[in-house]
This record gives C-alpha cells, sequence and structure tokens, in this order.
C-alpha cells in the first residue's frame, strides 16, 4: 500500500517473553484471585482426582498375598500417594478451556491482547498450583509418614531431576493439551480426541497401574509401547523417581528423554497453534 | 465545496478510487490514513444440511459445505482522528471485516493495513494501539472486580502504573462508575458492565477504536452517555473510530461519514448528510396549527403525509423547503413549525430496499459531486 509506511521490524522473541515475564505475576495473582472465586468447583475436581486413592485399595488388597514385582504394599502406598502429588502438581485442562473458547469465540479476547495466548493460558494453569499445593500437602505428609525410607531424598542428583521432571511433566502435559485443544481449529467437537486421550493417558502414564507392572502384559507389548509413548514422562516417570524407584543413572536417561519429548511437543503445538488460528473464525466472538 | 460521496454499483474499481473516496472535507482535516482496506474479501467454509434426522444421518456419511462470502472485494481508508460509521443490514459483513481489521481473522485475499500493521500479524504493538469493543462478548473477568481486568491489561498492555491509574480515574469519572469498579463484573447491570468494559478497552489509550455494537441493550440515556464518552475520548486522544450499530442515533450523533456495505460490497462512502439527501432527497415540516384549515391548503403546499386539526406532516423536495415554508407562515394559522430530515432508520430502510447500489453514481439525484 503506497500511503502507510511499512511496520518496524517486529520485536523478537526474547522481547515478548520478556514483556510475558513482566506481566506474569499480576495474571498469576489474578489466576489465584479466579481460582478463590471458584472454589467450590475447584474442590469438586480436587475429589475427581481421587482414581489413585481407589487403585491403592485394589493394589494394597492384592499384594497382600505377596508383593508384584518390586511391589510390596508399602511400595504401592509410595506409589499412589506419589501419584496424586505428582498429577496435581502437573495436570491441566487447557485442552477442554481451549476447545470452549475456539468453539464459542472467546478466544477472540486473548488473540486481541498483545501478550501470546499461551501465556495467558500458562500463567491460568500455573495459577491453580498455589491451591493444589495446599491440597497437595496433607497427601505429603502421609507420604512422609509411611514412606520416608523410600523417597528420593538421600541422593542430591535425584532429587534435582526430580525437580526438573516435574517441571518437564508440567510443560509436556500443557504442550500436549494445547495440540489436542488445537483440533477444536479443525473440526466440530473434539471431545472424542479427548477421551481418548484420557483413556490413553489412563493407561500408559502409570495413573492406574505401575508401568513396571503393566511390563508383562500381552507378550511385552504394552510394557514396550508405554517405554517409548509420552505419557510415561507426565507421571510414572516423575512418580518412580520421587519414590525412589530408579537409580540416578536410569533417572538421568530419562530425564533427556522427557525433554527431548518437551522440546518436540513445544515446536509441535506452537506449530499446530498458529496454522489453527488462520483457520479460526471467530464465531460469536 | 460540497463534500464528494459515491453510490456505485459495486465496489471501487482501482485503489485510486478508494483513495478518492475521502470525502474533501476530512482529507484537509485529517492528514495521515490510519486504516486502509484495499479489495479485502473474507469468506467462510460452512457446513450446510438439511433438517431433519435423515439429513443428520446422511451428514454423517457425506459432509455438503458452502463457501459464504462475508466480504467481497471492499476497499476504504480511514483517516487519523476520523469518526466513520460502519452500516449495513444483517449478515451485510460488518462485523466480519473488524474482525478481520482487529487482527481476529485472517484475509481470504487483498491487503489491510492499520497504522502501518498488517493486523493478522498480530504484532504486538499493533495490538497495542487498537481495541475492538463489541457490545454482545464481555472481556472482564466474570467472577471478579473491573479493578481487576485492569490491574490485568495494565500488566499485559505495559501501561506505566501511574498513567493507568491516572486513565482508570479519568474514564470512570467521565463514566460516573467510581463505585462500580470493586464488584464483581458479574453483579453489575449491562449498563454497568459496559461502561466498565469500554474502560477496560481504552485503558492503553489505543489509537483505534473498533465498536460493534457497543450501545446494544442500553436504556436511552445510557446510549447518549456513552456516544459524549467516545465523542470525548475520540477528541482527547486523537483515535480514529470505526462504529457499527444499529442504533442510527448512535450513528448520527458520531460519525460525520458512513461507510456502507451490503452483502459484503461497498455501497457508499461519503457523508452522512448526503446520504440523506440523496436516499431521501425530501424533507418533513411538521406544522402545529391553532385552528383548523382546509386539506386543499395542505395540499397546495406538498405531498400530505399526515393531517388532523391541531398538526399536519408534509414531504416537500429539500430545494423547496424553504418556499414552502415561507408560504405556509404566510396563509395559514401556524403555532409552531419544524423542517426536519428523513430519520436514519428510515433513510437506511429506503437504501437497502431500493438497492440504490444498482445505480451509477451519477443517475443517484442530488447536487454532489462524482467521482473519477
Amino acid at each position: 500500500m503506497s500511503a502507510v509506511n511499512a511496520a518496524p521490524p517486529r520485536p523478537g522473541f526474547a522481547t515478548e517473553l520478556a514483556s510475558a515475564v513482566r506481566a506474569f505475576p499480576t495474571l498469576l495473582r489474578i489466576g489465584v484471585a479466579e481460582v478463590v472465586a471458584y472454589r467450590a468447583e475447584f474442590l469438586v475436581w480436587i475429589l475427581t482426582t481421587n482414581m489413585p486413592l481407589v487403585m491403592l485399595a485394589l493394589w494394597h488388597a492384592v499384594a497382600a498375598d505377596g508383593p508384584v514385582g518390586r511391589f510390596d504394599q508399602a511400595q504401592f502406598t509410595a506409589y499412589y500417594l506419589g501419584v496424586l502429588v505428582v498429577r496435581l502438581a502437573t495436570s491441566n485442562w487447557m485442552a477442554w478451556q481451549m476447545s470452549m473458547e475456539i468453539r464459542d469465540g472467546t478466544l477472540s479476547a486473548k488473540l486481541l491482547r498483545p501478550i501470546h495466548p499461551l501465556y495467558a493460558f500458562a500463567a491460568d494453569h500455573l495459577s491453580a498450583i498455589p491451591m493444589r499445593i495446599l491440597v497437595v500437602s496433607p497427601i505429603v505428609a502421609a507420604m512422609i509418614a509411611t514412606s520416608w525410607d523410600r523417597l528420593a531424598r538421600h541422593d542430591p542428583s535425584l532429587v534435582v531431576v526430580l525437580l526438573a521432571s516435574l517441571v518437564g511433566a508440567w510443560l509436556l502435559t500443557f504442550f500436549s493439551m494445547v495440540i489436542l485443544g488445537s483440533v477444536a481449529f479443525y473440526v466440530d467437537s473434539a471431545m472424542g480426541v479427548f477421551e481418548l486421550w484420557i483413556g490413553l493417558h489412563g493407561l500408559f502414564s502409570g495413573y492406574l497401574i505401575p508401568l513396571e507392572v503393566l511390563e508383562g502384559w500381552l507378550g511385552g507389548w504394552v510394557g514396550k509401547l508405554a517405554a517409548v509413548l509420552p505419557f510415561r514422562f507426565m507421571l510414572a516417570f516423575p512418580v518412580e523417581t520421587l519414590v525412589g524407584l530408579l537409580s540416578p543413572a536410569e533417572a538421568l536417561r530419562q530425564l533427556a528423554a522427557q525433554w527431548l519429548y518437551v522440546a518436540l511437543t513445544g515446536v509441535l503445538a506452537v506449530r499446530v497453534w498458529r496454522a489453527g488460528v488462520r483457520r479460526f473464525a471467530a464465531f460469536g466472538g | 465545496m460540497e463534500p464528494s460521496v459515491e453510490v456505485g454499483s459495486g465496489p471501487p474499481s482501482s485503489y485510486a478510487t478508494v483513495t478518492s473516496l475521502a470525502p474533501r472535507r476530512y482529507a484537509c482535516r485529517f492528514t495521515a490514513a490510519m486504516i486502509e482496506v484495499r479489495n479485502l474479501s473474507k469468506s467462510y467454509r460452512v457446513h450446510k444440511r438439511a433438517p431433519g434426522i435423515a439429513a443428520a444421518l446422511r451428514s454423517v456419511l457425506r459432509r455438503r459445505y458452502e463457501t459464504v462470502k462475508a466480504v467481497d472485494d471492499l476497499s476504504f481508508q480511514i483517516a487519523e482522528g476520523e469518526r466513520v460509521g460502519f452500516l449495513g443490514p444483517n449478515g451485510a459483513g460488518k462485523t466480519t471485516t473488524l474482525k478481520v481489521l482487529a487482527g481476529l481473522l485472517h484475509p481470504t485475499s487483498g491487503d489491510v493495513r492499520v497504522g502501518s500493521y498488517v493486523p493478522h500479524a498480530r504484532d504486538s504493538r499493533f495490538l497495542k494501539m487498537i481495541t475492538l469493543v463489541m457490545g454482545q462478548k464481555q472481556q472482564l473477568l466474570w467472577d471478579l472486580p473491573p479493578s481487576d481486568t485492569y490491574a490485568m491489561n495494565r500488566a499485559i498492555y505495559d501501561v506505566p502504573r501511574a498513567q493507568a491509574d491516572e486513565t482508570v480515574r479519568t474514564l470512570t469519572e467521565l463514566l460516573e462508575i467510581g463505585d462500580l469498579i470493586g464488584k464483581p463484573a458479574r453483579q453489575l447491570s449491562l449498563g454497568e458492565r459496559m461502561k466498565c468494559e469500554l474502560v477496560a478497552a481504552l485503558l492503553h489509550r489505543p489509537r483505534v477504536l473498533f465498536l460493534d455494537e457497543p450501545t446494544i441493550g442500553l436504556d436511552v440515556s445510557m446510549q447518549a452517555k456513552m456516544r459524549d464518552f467516545i465523542r470525548d475520548y475520540n477528541e482527547r486522544f486523537g483515535a480514529a473510530v470505526l462504529l457499527t450499530s444499529h442504533y442510527m442515533d448512535d450513528v448520527a450523533a458520531l460519525c460525520p461519514r458512513v461507510v456502507v456495505i451490503d452483502r459484503g460490497h461497498l455501497i457508499y462512502d461519503g457523508d452522512l448528510r448526503e446520504l440523506v439527501r440523496r436516499v431521501r432527497p425530501d424533507k418533513h415540516v411538521t406544522i402545529r396549527l391553532s385552528k383548523p384549515v382546509d386539506r386543499a391548503d395542505l395540499d397546495r403546499l406538498g405531498k400530505v403525509v399526515s393531517a388532523d386539526a391541531a398538526q399536519a406532516v408534509l414531504s416537500v423536495p429539500g430545494a423547496q423547503a424553504s418556499a414552502v415554508v415561507r408560504d405556509a407562515l404566510a396563509t395559514l394559522p401556524i403555532v409552531d413549525l419544524t423542517i426536519e430530515e428523513a430519520p436514519l432508520e428510515e433513510v437506511m430502510r429506503e437504501l437497502f430496499q431500493a438497492r440504490v447500489r444498482a445505480q451509477p453514481a451519477t443517475d443517484v439525484p442530488g447536487d454532489t459531486q462524482a467521482r473519477a
């Protein structure tokens, strides 16, 4: 167009990230205020995450007759309490939120702000962590009381790997949710895909059954599949590190694999998001 | 010199024509183009099926899609500080155009610039210079007070705290909502929420305002306040305003210029009064009488729209209005007399019904200067 000057060069990724980082404390504060406003809904959600306790009761009964592999009753207790802690710390419901916002057009509000919507989504979900810590505290206390000797506290390198694995699990879950949520850019209803995801996640992440127990199923194929799919890095890997099921060398190897998945899903999430936004019709919003 | 306007049979054929669409009055007042739209088209692919269970089942196996052209080869430009009404019937493509201008939608073809930015690239600097207010959608955080939304916007738009505080103070005073911004948004009335919404949208002092039905659902006095507020903001900050509204009073009060589209095509771009004069050249002369008069005395003056013992409404050609008034004052027992142009609602209805767009510009009645 002749009558206007060319736009100045677009700010780089670092500039936009710095701008987002400056806004983050306020976004987190607002997010916490929203979580508190939805406290009833939040508590109901917490109650729906009690499946590991049900599984603990089942496996506890099974292990009464003797250990299942390395898992005796105490190990099952440590494992499923670990699952609860890691799940509460790293899970998020982005895909549902994204899908809803894409369908009803409310994503427009996020797209109009000068901060990448994925940062805004991330802030939304990170801001739930303080409330989750409150919920997790009694579980952590129970873990300490029942499984103190089993926890990864003796080896500092395992503690570092554990912390890195928790960050990695959060990011991997977040990026996976972005990819899943972006399905709503392409299809009218993405709920079927989410249901499939929940099923696969339940089986291959170690949420329902410890992957070590699963290893021999179907001639070992389930175990082999679980080892290469990303789900284990969202849950089983941090849990196994936490409850001392992994050696430092094995934990480090798995950490590298987890962060490789983080990088891959991160790149894929950004690409799928960008392609999806081009298709966004902003109906209703 | 009369401002130049155009009523044509379709979109302008070249960019040179588009540039010349800006009436001269505006070319003098406003120096730089803030918004430029050239040959914009936007299509949607829409799933289509007949009603009923059989059609629903068939659509599982075989989907039929239809491409709907919401905006078709649309061109116009808006200068810095200008207030422009963007009019058209439902489904004309107004909201789609606004969403393209705000960067929410990617155009199917054509070029759009706002400032020096391509909107759909969604450069953060572009997003900091615009705002899109949609009367039917809210951006306030539903369960939190508007003050929290303002705090969030301050952080996201990177507005210095002192400036943000001052802007909130000024805007809340102008809109008289100082005591509302501490209440959760869900507890506010529609009008209160809309005013709080506007403060959130303007906190970063945007230079371009896209307003889509900003007064929808508001009562008359609230609408008037909102109009005053928008005009005041425009004058204070020199912001360009593109407004869509089904309330013609909004447009009449705020927008000296209108861009009219129908089924995605530009059908008029120019002075609002000129549009009224072209589409409804007649004026309404309302006469209040001190005593009844013969119908023949009224018929002699012009077309009688209505008449009773105390009042008569005549429709007369605009050019003859003053002569008719002189005649009426001399011959009738008049208590009061008013001359009005046709209401804008009627003008718009007539414009779309009569398909004025089908007429060549030079055929449109009126004394305006048709452009090359």
